[in-house]
């Protein structure tokens, strides 16, 4: 859980920085993210329109809506439930002061304002649950952020003036921007691959600047951070802050995704599925987000057709979900990432003497 | 008066005859015990005292309630002329103010280097910069300095869960060093470390600059009496005796009290 040293972490230069500082920086970008960004970009080449925008557009959106919790947890040892919720107001948002079917209630404004302006109502949001929820500690900070999860969707499922209750905003549609249908399959995938690109790369950047380091050192030690002259309050607050806009560009995504948004789709169920995506994928780095995101969209878009072709009932999907949440968490309670890093491990220690073969 | 003037007046009174630091009548009682009863403490500017006494008789809670990590049931507490009494413990460091911990609060999960470099960046602006630093920013050429003066340099990018126990502790110091203190409450550092680190650790302590005045807890008479030129002795959450070290080092009473295990007077 603390360790941030992962795979793909770029290690800092140690060629004094005079000469190419761009050529340096391209250098260090590792090998698995060239492959990854190359296999990444021509997957419309030869992927079908149902992996592109169902499999990697949802995984996509919920890895961010995920990371914004791993930036919380990993980062900062807050465990938030609240993330969904946050990605949800952002997608209300968008819904009433944008364009949808609900004429008497959506303002249909343009994009250029709604868009920001759900991402900063989802920032404030966050910043007065993280007020709250700050003055607590583990599984109270859980609790904290349930019950406002839970209150917000039967708000929104009972307040028919703002959010129109039960049925919520149907045609919640992306702009037309540079006359191309947003929503179409490889646009679609580029816009969610582009945000989840500059998100992932975000929450790297800022968890070795100040911010995320302090962050860190919160996590690791509250009091020893206030004794360095540190305001930990305020800095979980805007950590809690900050999180709010890969959830919020992630609830706005998946808005326009699936055309709607309803209570449903904050509710108590997807904030667990949240929780369970960041930890499956491990809470040590970024990229875990994703990797838990695309384990999770597998599983649950594939999961009915391996139970039908085992002669078992489609609609135990869920039992296999658990099932594979329950045995990751077992095996590697840091997620696959841990996983990944424990097998490295053993490589890379002497077989005889269980010596790290670094220190020689 | 605006918070600028009250900081202009601490400073004119700073730079003045008044003390460091200055403990009015300071008690702490946990429920029905008593921690701290009545301390009353003036250090100089530039000096440097070792506070002396028995398992339970208050030293770190005296610390914890300089800091600001508790607030003290009754008295005030004065940092270079200023009250501080209300004030939380950041605002306390900011204003020069330092200390090490007799267990090591440090950030495990963290590099030594990236440890000192928070420590550095805690007591400067941009506590929330989003932009990182480069290995030629000014507080990070710092925080490098701050590893060597505690030969720290060999393992500078380890994490700090993989330090040895005399490590942990030397970084608990540069850490304390961070910025410009003006004050520092040492607890314990001599606390596990081998005769060899010992020496080193009584090097550091005695080459700080003169201005730099600080508090030494330390069980080790030996290292306390090296490390100051006034000793204060402690017991039962009580100012039992204060003087020079070599009085103290003569005194019956003190005598009695250190080699009869601290079973009292």
């Amino acid at each position: 859980m603390t360790n941030t040293d992962l795979p793909l972490t770029a290690k800092p230069a140690t060629a004094p920085e005079a000469q190419g500082r761009m050529r340096g920086w391209l250098a260090r970008v590792p090998a698995a993210y060239w492959v990854v960004g190359v296999l990444l970009l021509v997957l419309p080449a030869f992927a079908s329109n149902f992996v592109m925008f169902q499999i990697m557009g949802w995984t996509f959106i919920l890895g961010m809506i995920a990371l914004s919790l791993m930036f919380l947890a990993g980062y900062g040892g807050m465990v938030s439930l609240v993330q969904m919720t946050i990605a949800g107001i952002a997608g209300y948002m968008v819904a009433i002061f944008g364009d949808s079917a609900v004429a008497s209630i959506s303002m249909g404004w343009p994009w250029w304002v709604t868009v920001p302006l759900a991402l900063l109502i989802a920032m404030l949001f966050a910043t007065a649950v993280g007020w709250l929820a700050v003055r607590t500690e583990g599984i109270y900070t859980i609790m904290i952020t349930l019950a406002v999860a839970a209150a917000f969707f039967y708000f929104v499922r009972q307040n028919y003036d703002l959010f129109n209750g039960f049925s919520g905003f149907n045609s919640v549609l992306p702009p037309m921007l540079f006359g191309i249908d947003w929503r179409g399959p490889e646009a679609f995938y580029y816009m969610t691959l582009f945000w989840a690109v500059l998100s992932y790369s975000a929450v790297l950047y800022i968890s070795r600047a100040p911010f995320g380091l302090a962050l860190q050192g919160v996590r690791d030690n509250p009091r020893r951070m206030a004794a360095l002259g540190y305001n930990v309050t305020a800095h979980r607050v805007a950590a809690y802050a900050l999180a709010a806009i890969p959830a919020g560009l992630g609830g706005i995504l998946l808005t326009w995704q699936s055309a709607q948004i309803s209570p449903g789709t904050a509710g108590i169920q997807p904030a667990i599925d949240i929780l369970v995506i960041a930890v499956i994928g491990g809470l040590g780095h970024p990229i875990g987000a994703f990797i838990g995101a695309l384990l999770y969209v597998l599983l649950k878009t594939f999961a009915v057709d391996v139970l039908v072709a085992l002669g078992l009932g489609g609609e135990r999907f869920q039992l296999l979900i658990g099932m594979g949440f329950l045995l990751i968490v077992f095996f590697s309670p840091d997620g696959l990432l841990g996983l990944w890093q424990r097998l490295k491990d053993s490589r890379r220690r002497d077989s005889l003497t269980g010596q790290d073969r670094r220190s020689e | 008066m605006t918070d600028a003037t009250a900081s202009v007046a601490a400073r004119l009174r700073a730079t003045g005859t008044a003390s460091a630091l200055e403990l009015r009548g300071v008690s702490k009682s946990f429920g029905a015990l008593a921690a701290l009863q009545d301390i009353t403490l003036t250090v100089a500017p530039g000096e440097r005292r070792a506070v002396l006494g028995s398992n339970g008789a208050g030293k770190t809670t005296l610390f914890n309630c300089i800091t600001g990590d508790f607030a003290p049931t009754a008295g005030s507490i004065r940092f270079f002329g200023e009250d501080v009494t209300a004030f939380p413990p950041q605002e306390r460091i900011r204003r020069g103010l330092r200390r090490t911990y007799q267990i090591s609060l440090l950030f495990s999960g963290l590099t030594v280097l990236d440890n000192v470099y928070l420590a550095c960046r805690g007591v400067s602006r941009g506590r929330f910069s989003m932009i990182r630093p480069r290995r030629s920013d000014a507080l990070m050429a710092s925080a490098e300095d701050l590893v060597r003066v505690a030969h720290l340099e060999d393992v500078r990018d380890r994490l700090v869960s993989e330090l040895a126990y005399g490590q942990q502790r030397q970084l608990e110091i540069a850490m304390a060093l961070a910025g410009a203190p003006r004050f520092i409450l040492f607890d314990e550092p001599a606390a596990g470390l081998s005769p060899t680190e010992r020496s080193d650790l009584v090097a550091i302590l005695t080459g700080l600059p003169s201005h730099v005045g600080y508090i030494v807890i330390e069980h080790d008479m030996d290292v306390a009496l090296r490390v100051s030129d006034q000793v204060t002795m402690m017991h039962n959450g009580r100012i039992f005796k204060e003087g020079k070290p070599a009085e103290i080092e003569d005194d019956p009473e003190v005598q009695a009290l250190y080699l009869g295990g601290g079973d009292g007077h």
